[in-house]
């Protein structure tokens, strides 16, 4: 018989370790609750990954594309008027290798079957020719044609927001002419992707269009008839952009240029860019933090299967298996785990990320985003998931090969157990025989409890984060429009206005309170930074435009001196006291210094803020406003629209109540979408974690439980075992999970201040009280079903088993 | 010779407290015998044991198997050792809960040079009947004839068995040193046998008897009785 070849022992390697392979079958399928736990972990963690690097994939490779397909500009500038033959200075400074000159007109418009006005950009393009500098992507229809004067092509956003088709008609007020104007069809521009108003954060689509027009009509129909008050430039590869700038400024000086800019302060770059920055902040934060928890969860239930199974090894060992055998067979089943986690986060994520995608089209306007798997995505994936796999299981599976057989066919030598400080102190009387023993159980193996603690924890700190975000959103939005901008609407002048203006407003119908505001373009400098944006001039103490201070208490401005929005302050490096260069670009576009006097705590966008004497003064004009805010009465508002649009020096009116509405909806398409999702996983995660450590608990508990139910204790008293331990692990993660939760939205917060925004580091009590439901609830769960498995336990295999 | 130990020492360090487990064993096995360590428990039995087969490496001393220096032999060599020669039988079983009998016996073929099919290791305990049976669904007996089975199945040089009746009947636990005795007639496998049971010597033809670490006597036995002849 011993010539008798055994057909598996001249096989491959593959298929000599065909019963160590069942055995990780059979013992992955009897953890398959905690394996399936741990997985949903690895998915969670691959899914925000996969979600945000294909967004930002799908963003940027749009926005690249786009750009280059379209040629988007890389100098911009706007002037009062100059003569066409200045562009060919323009095109003689080095390092430019396209220049278009335009008209651009803002105009009012008025939409058939919408009632209110809108504000619109009317941009000039060549005369029967294409632009060489920002092209326009026709959607619909087709360009304006060049024999028509009154054909425009429209934003698409815009377009569609009105039910605009090519053939339909709108009106414009150009110049306080009304024009009749054809749309010939819808467009994209590079230029726009992101088409908010410019003093607006986010795109309103019904209130602001911007249309295309051909140049000789529109400068006939604007008065720039030979003559250009708006350029845009395309840089030779390895220009200096800032040379160019400084050239077209000095050019363009005395024709009441407004200071040349890069894409940098280009509106609709500006917030792409901001956006690409978020995602990557999002993209590098959450799924590090879901690694990080399942590299710890691994950590702790292999490690625990490991030390379960050490007799098994030895044996394995005793008989002949490698070391490596034995690391392999571990690996695998963390491997085995680790595919299927990324399996299904591989998946999520995709279906989600297009989801996401698909949202972004409603705020960055692109021909058609170019949403793409790329393999490199899903190797990144995986190598992080399995990268957080070895983290976890590295030291558990090391201590399994190397385990020395002897040493693990001898039963765990018996825990030594003292009597804790809570059981020697007053409360001792009190404690019955089942609670000392939960308290011993706990104590006996501290780092274990430990373990468990942190994984609570942990999962705690992110249900924390997740709540904190959807809480500070609305407490951001809230601030914003409750204790910032207290005016229900917002109008802007067409040109500065005379300040008596207020009193005429004040005396409309439906108006409780009127105030006026100038406001002048400026660049601020300070060291090598600078910062576009307007000095906002208004009274002492505004009462509908708020300025809070550091600790949300409105503050007033002083006479003389700048305010910046601390955000701002701190990103150009000042600090109050510091002096701030500020060059106006309007008017003698004079340059001045002044003193940084304050900040402002605001979290929606950046400002800067003066005194309005101050900033005329400054401006060397008399009291002149570009703009007043209205609180009304809600029942008069319709009378009030009818009055305010007959008077044409008001460009535009602003119903703070929709911006808000807007901003909400934003919020919850992007940021509190993630949020939620994020929410979601964490709650699962909760339970996962939870329901780990119960079953753990149980599993090495068993035999001892069964013991003391054959010995008479009620089964009530049995389960207080197990229901102890895992209430008591649980109330003491709960303080050490807030903290984390707290440093996890520290984070957070840190990479999400930009420009546009800034949540608010407020953490409610909501937040705390709404995750620690969750954990007590996902405790009580996990209680619930470990101690429905001890009571099918079969109390006598257990105890005539010997394992 | 099989088996030749020299001035073999085992010494345990615990926290403070030195343990001297081994204090000089020098013991030779022969091959196709079968021998019956006995001693007081702490005696040393497993540890020797367990150096023998390669499980463990002694503090001082020397152990030779055939012609191969175990003493000084790697970790790896020491693998190869265990896989190619030795078969061990616990007491405690230690099969793997998670697979059938026939798997636990697997287990073992298939990293085996020159392995029996599992089938006919179970056969031979008696076990035919009992093939896809899982651990659990095993009395204690044939769980321990399941382990002889699983020692033997790579026809091992050697076979090693730590108390293999300590925790069986004597009816079940006779029918396991008949399976033992069995595999040593018929394969001549070199047999080692620990246990507390002074009647278990009597099968064997030699009785060694550990004290306090060190072989406080060796008995030869005239007569070998079969295992059914035994009772206790
Ligand atoms: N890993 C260890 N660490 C410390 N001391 C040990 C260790 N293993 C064994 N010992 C000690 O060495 C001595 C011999 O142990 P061994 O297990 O060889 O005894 P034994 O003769 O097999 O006893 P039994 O019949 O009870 O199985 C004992 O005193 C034991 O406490
Ligand atoms: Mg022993």
């Amino acid at each position: 018989m011993t010539g008798a070849a055994n057909p598996a022992s001249s096989a491959g390697r593959g298929a000599r370790l065909r019963a160590l392979n069942r055995k990780l079958l059979r013992d992955l399928s009897a953890l398959k609750g905690q394996a399936a736990a741990i997985a949903l972990v690895i998915a969670s963690g691959v899914m925000t990954l996969m979600i945000a690097v294909t967004t930002l994939d799908a963003l940027s490779l749009t926005q690249q594309r786009f750009y280059e397909d379209f040629h988007f500009a890389d100098v911009f500038a706007d002037l009062t008027r100059a003569p066409e033959a200045v562009s060919e200075r323009l095109r003689g400074i080095p390092g430019v290798n396209r220049i278009e000159t335009r008209v651009k007109a803002p105009v009012r418009l008025e939409v058939p079957g919408f009632g209110e006005p809108a504000r619109g950009l009317l941009l000039s393009i060549p005369d029967g020719r294409e632009a060489l500098l920002n092209q326009l992507y026709l959607r619909e229809g087709r360009l304006p044609d060049p024999g028509r004067a009154d054909e425009v092509a429209v934003s698409d956003g815009f377009a569609a927001a009105h039910g605009l088709r090519a053939g339909d008609r709108i009106t414009a007020i150009i110049r306080g002419r009304l024009t009749t104007l054809w749309i010939s069809g819808t467009v994209l521009s590079p230029e726009h992707v992101y088409q908010a108003a410019p003093t607006d954060l986010l795109p309103d689509y019904r209130r602001y269009g911007i249309l295309w027009m051909n140049r000789r009509a529109l400068a006939s129909a604007y008065g720039m008839e030979g003559a250009f008050n708006n350029v845009v430039l395309g840089l030779e590869a390895g220009a200096s952009e800032a040379r160019v700038i400084a050239e077209v400024d000095r050019v363009l000086g005395r024709y009441g240029g407004t200071g040349a800019y890069g894409r940098d302060d280009q509106h609709s770059h500006r917030f792409l860019h901001e956006e690409l920055r978020q995602l990557r902040a999002q993209a590098a934060i959450l799924p590090t933090i879901f690694m990080l928890v399942s590299a710890f969860l691994l950590n702790v239930v292999l490690g625990r299967i490991i030390r379960n199974q050490r007799e098994q090894v030895a044996v394995l060992k005793a008989f002949g298996y490698h070391d490596r055998d034995i690391a392999l067979h571990y690996g695998t089943m963390t491997g085995m785990i680790v595919a299927i986690g990324s399996a299904l986060g591989i998946g999520f994520g995709l279906w989600a990320g297009s989801g996401l995608a698909g949202i972004y089209t409603e705020y960055f306007r692109f021909p058609e985003l170019r949403f793409r798997l790329q393999g490199w995505v899903i190797l990144l994936a995986i190598g992080v998931a399995a990268g957080a796999a070895m983290l976890g299981t590295l030291r558990s599976v090391r201590a399994a090969a190397r385990l020395p057989p002897a040493e693990g066919m001898r039963p765990e030598p018996p825990a030594r157990f003292h009597r804790g400080w809570l059981e020697r102190s007053a409360l001792r009387g009190w404690l019955d025989q089942p609670t000392r023993i939960v308290l011993r159980n706990v104590s006996r193996h501290p780092l274990k409890s430990a373990l468990s603690v942190v994984g609570i924890a942990m999962s705690l700190g992110l249900l924390v984060m997740g709540a904190y975000q959807l809480n500070a959103v609305d407490h951001m939005i809230d601030t914003q429009y409750r204790q910032v901008m207290r005016m229900d609407l917002h109008l802007s002048f067409s040109d500065p206005t005379p300040a008596r203006v207020q009193s005429e407003l004040r005396h409309l119908p439906g108006v409780l309170v009127a105030e006026t505001y100038r406001s002048v373009p400026v660049r601020l400098l300070a060291g090598h930074r600078e910062y576009r944006t307007a000095v906002l001039g208004m009274d002492e103490q505004p009462y509908l435009r708020q300025l809070l201070d550091g600790r949300q208490r409105p503050q007033r401005l002083p006479p003389e001196g700048l305010l910046l929005t601390d955000y701002l302050a701190q990103d150009l490096g000042l600090r109050v006291g510091d002096r701030v260069r500020l060059e106006v670009q309007e008017g003698h576009r004079q340059t001045v210094t002044v003193p940084l006097v304050g900040v402002v705590d605001e979290p929606l966008g950046v400002g800067a803020y003066m005194r309005r004497a101050a900033l005329n003064r400054l401006m060397r004009e008399g009291p002149a406003v570009s703009g007043a805010w209205l609180m009304i009465d809600a029942g008069q508002e319709a009378t009030l629209f009818e009055r305010l649009w007959e008077l044409p020096a008001i460009a535009s009116v602003g119903m703070i109540s929709e911006a808000e509405g807007d901003i909400r909806e934003y919020m919850a398409d992007t940021l509190l979408m993630f949020a939620l999702v994020f929410v979601l996983l964490a709650t699962s995660i909760t339970f996962a974690v939870v329901y780990n450590n119960a079953r753990i608990a149980f599993a090495e508990r068993s035999r001892e439980l069964a013991t003391l139910q054959v010995l008479g204790y009620s089964r009530a008293e049995v389960s207080w075992i197990l229901i102890g331990e895992i209430l008591l692990l649980t109330l003491v993660a709960l303080p050490v999970g807030w903290l984390i939760g707290t440093g996890f939205a520290w984070a957070l917060n840190q990479a999400f201040s930009m420009d546009m925004f800034r949540v608010p580091l407020v953490l409610t009590p909501g937040a705390y009280g709404f995750a620690t439901a969750v954990v007590l609830a996902a405790s009580v769960a996990a209680a619930a079903l470990v101690v429905r498995r001890l009571h099918r336990l079969d109390k006598l295999s257990l105890l005539k088993a010997v394992e | 010779m099989v088996f030749e130990t020299r001035g073999l020492t085992k010494t345990y360090l615990m926290g403070e407290v030195q343990i001297h487990a081994l204090q000089g064993v020098d013991l030779d096995l022969y091959a196709g015998e079968l021998v019956v360590m006995l001693g007081a428990s702490g005696s040393g039995k497993s540890t020797l044991l367990n150096i023998m087969g390669g499980l463990d490496t002694a503090t001082s001393g020397s152990v030779r198997y055939r012609d191969q220096d175990l003493t000084h032999a790697s970790e790896r060599d020491l693998t190869l050792f265990r896989r190619d020669h030795v078969g061990f039988v616990f007491q405690f079983y230690n099969l793997i809960a998670s697979l059938t009998a026939r798997e636990n016996v697997a287990i073992v073929t298939e990293i085996s040079r020159d392995p029996m099919p599992p089938e006919e290791a179970l056969a031979r305990v008696g076990l035919k009947k009992r093939l896809d049976h899982f651990p659990a669904q095993l009395s204690g007996g044939e769980q321990q004839r399941v382990a002889i089975a699983r020692a033997i199945a790579k026809q091992p040089a050697v076979l090693l068995c730590d108390e293999p009746t300590g925790a069986l009947d004597s009816k079940t636990g006779i029918q396991v040193l008949e399976a033992l005795e069995h595999i040593n007639d018929e394969m001549r496998t070199t047999v080692a046998i620990i246990t507390h049971n002074e009647v278990i010597g009597e099968m064997a033809d030699r009785v060694v008897r550990l004290r306090d670490g060190r072989v406080e006597g060796i008995h030869v036995n005239d007569r070998r009785r079969e295992p059914r002849e035994l009772r206790w």
